[in-house]
């Protein structure tokens, strides 16, 4: 038995092997591979180690013959976003991948006694350290700069400007997610869109014909219609160098292996470890992204290290799939179909008959 | 009404993409297709109350409505040429799926009803088409709530379950009203009926997608969509008021069937562009989404470590404060 889509949980409401919503242990035999099929593979991108160079952009747009656009997916346009080093602005049909900058500053209102002449920090309008000794507020003043929090909100890339700014820049590269539930095939009314043997999700470019629904439907925003040819266009995880045993084009090129690529056992535990790291490191911040599998989308086959909340880098905090509330609209669809036939029925019957 | 919120986003760009279909194409096809279904209701139960004018004005107006329907929808595909990749396969999951084995049925019975009043022979085959597209006409007028529901734009998604009966009920205005103004008046009391339940109803619904959704609720009266769906409920109210008022005299009934259909068409643009402004900024996706974190981790915190982790069974994004 083979279905194209989770099919019965609509009619019923009920959703007792999570086929709309929750965990699903194995995607690809839940979209109807047989035994034996490969595992499920995907990325892992670690945007502590990212250093913002975009390789993966270039590599993907190389690969996938992908054409050139401005940061708001204007095709053959070449244009400065103006708002940061990121010229390429979001995902979309044309940028599979999409490498986010974010420069933050923050004034730091820490007393400094590493900074400026000895005495200087006295005169501020802030909380003076000379109320409880020298000796001590010396101290504790190096116990405020040193605490996990500070080292966990200003690291691992930390720089400073000036003596009363910090700055730091954080990249990450973003990528379909490859949702176990995934919005875009769920809805895709042509079955162009897939579930392919390794569990990742692509467009049949030859089945696609534009309807443009999957687009509204992603949580992430990810897929996108090329507007000139028509049809919708995403990731699709380098699916024809899968065929053939390679990596992704953009996992190839990753100078840092801030984009890991493999099997998503493998990865998820290399994930939990490196979070473990930078947690002990102080890295409080540090959060996997898409790991959970109870999360609104199943958890991902995509999923990301980020240092900061999901929306800060475009991300949205707690997507789910759409379709996980489709039955409940679904039966209110088909009562209001109900409610008009018994208004039209009792309308005619309450009217006498013309002569 | 809701508080000033703070939120981070990207530079300001939107977490999920707008729909890209196109305008006033999509809105056009949800006016017609629920003017149509409700007026192809009326048109068959007309056909076995001995009210031949009414029912063939409403069949009429059906098979038109319906033809329409197709063409705006093949219109807004990327490539439409592939409309019929629509019918290669049948997906319950995909609203647009679902949509399609309602409308290619429906069009093709209720222009063959039409056509058959126009031919103005074979009755019992007109009647056996009439049913049949009445049959499809409700889940058509309907489905298209869920069609713009089953989206993650927040406004349209958290109001998944009422969008539905405020596009039926609309459709009910307007097909009522359409079929009214076509018909002699001492035929047309089942329409005028029909309509103005269908205008209250539409009335009442809206107005608790307008404000019981928090946040999301926001576009619903604010900016372009605020405007569209005040002048939207302006003329449904003065429709049904005019119908219920002087819907026995000619002029009555075309200017307030004039007025349903307005109102109907406009509710169509007020919800759609509701929507794409939700979609277009980044507060509608964040906003409720950390609420919905919050709320959870108050949940959890007062359920106790202990208590088993369980999936939110309601629609969470209609949480609100």
């Amino acid at each position: 038995m083979t279905s194209i889509s989770s099919a019965s949980p609509a009619f019923t409401g009920k959703d007792p092997q999570n086929r709309l919503f929750g965990p699903l242990p194995d995607v690809t035999a839940d979209a109807g591979y047989e035994a034996g099929h490969p595992k499920r593979v995907g990325f892992f991108t670690d945007t502590s180690v990212c250093i913002g160079c975009k390789a993966c952009e270039v590599a993907c747009k190389e690969w996938n013959t992908l054409p050139m656009d401005d940061s708001h997916g204007t095709r053959d346009v070449i244009g400065l976003s103006g708002m940061s080093y990121d010229n390429t602005g979001q995902l979309g049909a044309n940028s599979w991948r999409h490498v986010a900058f974010i420069e933050q500053v923050r004034t730091v209102d820490l007393p400094m006694p590493t900074f400026g002449r000895p005495g200087d920090d006295r005169q501020g309008s802030g909380p003076s350290p000379a109320v409880s000794g020298d000796a001590d507020s010396q101290a504790h003043a190096q116990a405020s700069v040193l605490n996990a929090e500070a080292l966990s909100e200003y690291d691992p890339q930390t720089g400073q400007s000036g003596t009363d700014k910090q700055i730091r820049w954080l990249m990450s590269s973003d990528v379909c997610k490859h949702c176990t539930h995934a919005g875009c095939l769920d809805v895709c009314p042509t079955g162009a869109l897939f579930r392919t043997e390794f569990g990742t999700v692509v467009v049949q470019g030859d089945i696609c014909n534009g309807c443009g629904y999957c687009v509204p439907s992603c949580p992430y925003g990810v897929i996108n219609r090329r507007e000139d040819d028509g049809r919708v266009f995403k990731c699709t995880m380098c699916y024809d160098r899968l065929t053939d045993g390679l990596m992704p084009a953009c996992a190839t090129a990753c100078p840092t292996q801030s984009i890991q690529f493999g099997d998503l056992d493998e990865l998820q535990a290399r994930a939990d470890a490196r979070l473990a790291t930078l947690q002990s490191q102080g890295v409080e911040t540090a959060r996997l992204y898409g790991r959970d599998e109870d999360d609104g989308v199943g958890g991902n086959g995509a999923f990301f290290l980020l240092l900061d909340e999901p929306e800060v880098y475009g991300l949205p905090p707690d997507p789910i799939v759409t379709t996980r509330d489709l039955p409940a609209m679904w039966k209110a669809a088909g009562k209001a179909a109900l409610m008009i036939v018994g208004v039209a029925v009792s309308a005619v019957l309450s009217s006498r008959r013309p002569r | 009404m809701v508080d000033e919120v703070e939120f981070t986003s990207y530079y300001g760009r939107p977490v999920i993409k707008p729909p890209v279909w196109k305008s006033p194409e999509v809105q056009l096809y949800l006016f017609f297709g629920g003017a149509s279904g409700a007026a192809a209701v009326l048109g068959a139960l007309g056909e076995f109350t001995r009210r031949p004018v009414m029912t063939r004005s409403a069949h009429l107006f059906a098979g038109g409505g319906a033809l329409a329907s197709v063409g705006l929808l093949i219109v807004d595909l990327g490539r439409p040429e592939r409309f019929l990749h629509m019918l290669r396969v049948f997906k319950p999951t995909s609203p647009l799926s679902v949509g399609s084995y309602i409308l290619s049925p429906f069009s093709a019975l209720a222009v063959a009803t039409a056509g058959l009043h126009v031919l103005g022979r074979y009755p019992v085959l007109r009647r056996l088409a009439a049913v049949g597209s009445a049959a499809f006409a409700g889940p058509l007028a309907t489905y298209t709530g869920v069609l713009l529901a089953n989206t993650a734009v927040p406004s349209w998604h958290a109001a998944g379950t009422k969008l539905p009966y405020v596009f039926g009920a609309s459709g009910m205005a307007a097909g009522g009203g359409i079929t009214m103004a076509l018909s002699p008046v001492a035929e047309a009391a089942p329409a005028r009926r029909f309509a103005v339940a269908g205008a209250v109803i539409e009335l009442a619904v809206m107005q608790r997608v307008e404000s019981g959704h928090g946040i999301v609720s926001e576009p619903y009266h604010e900016g372009k969509a605020g405007t569209m769906l005040r002048l939207a409920k302006a003329c449904t109210a003065a429709g049904a008021a005019v119908t219920v008022a002087a819907g026995r005299r000619r002029a009555g009934a075309v200017l307030g069937g004039a007025l349903l259909a307005a109102g109907s068409a406009l509710t169509r643009f007020g919800v759609y562009e509701a929507g794409m402004v939700s979609a277009r900024d980044p507060k509608y996706t964040v906003v409720p989404q950390r609420e919905r974190i919050a709320a959870r981790a108050a949940e959890q915190a007062a359920a106790g470590q202990g208590a088993a982790e369980q999936p939110p069974t309601d629609h969470a994004s209609t949480i609100t404060r």
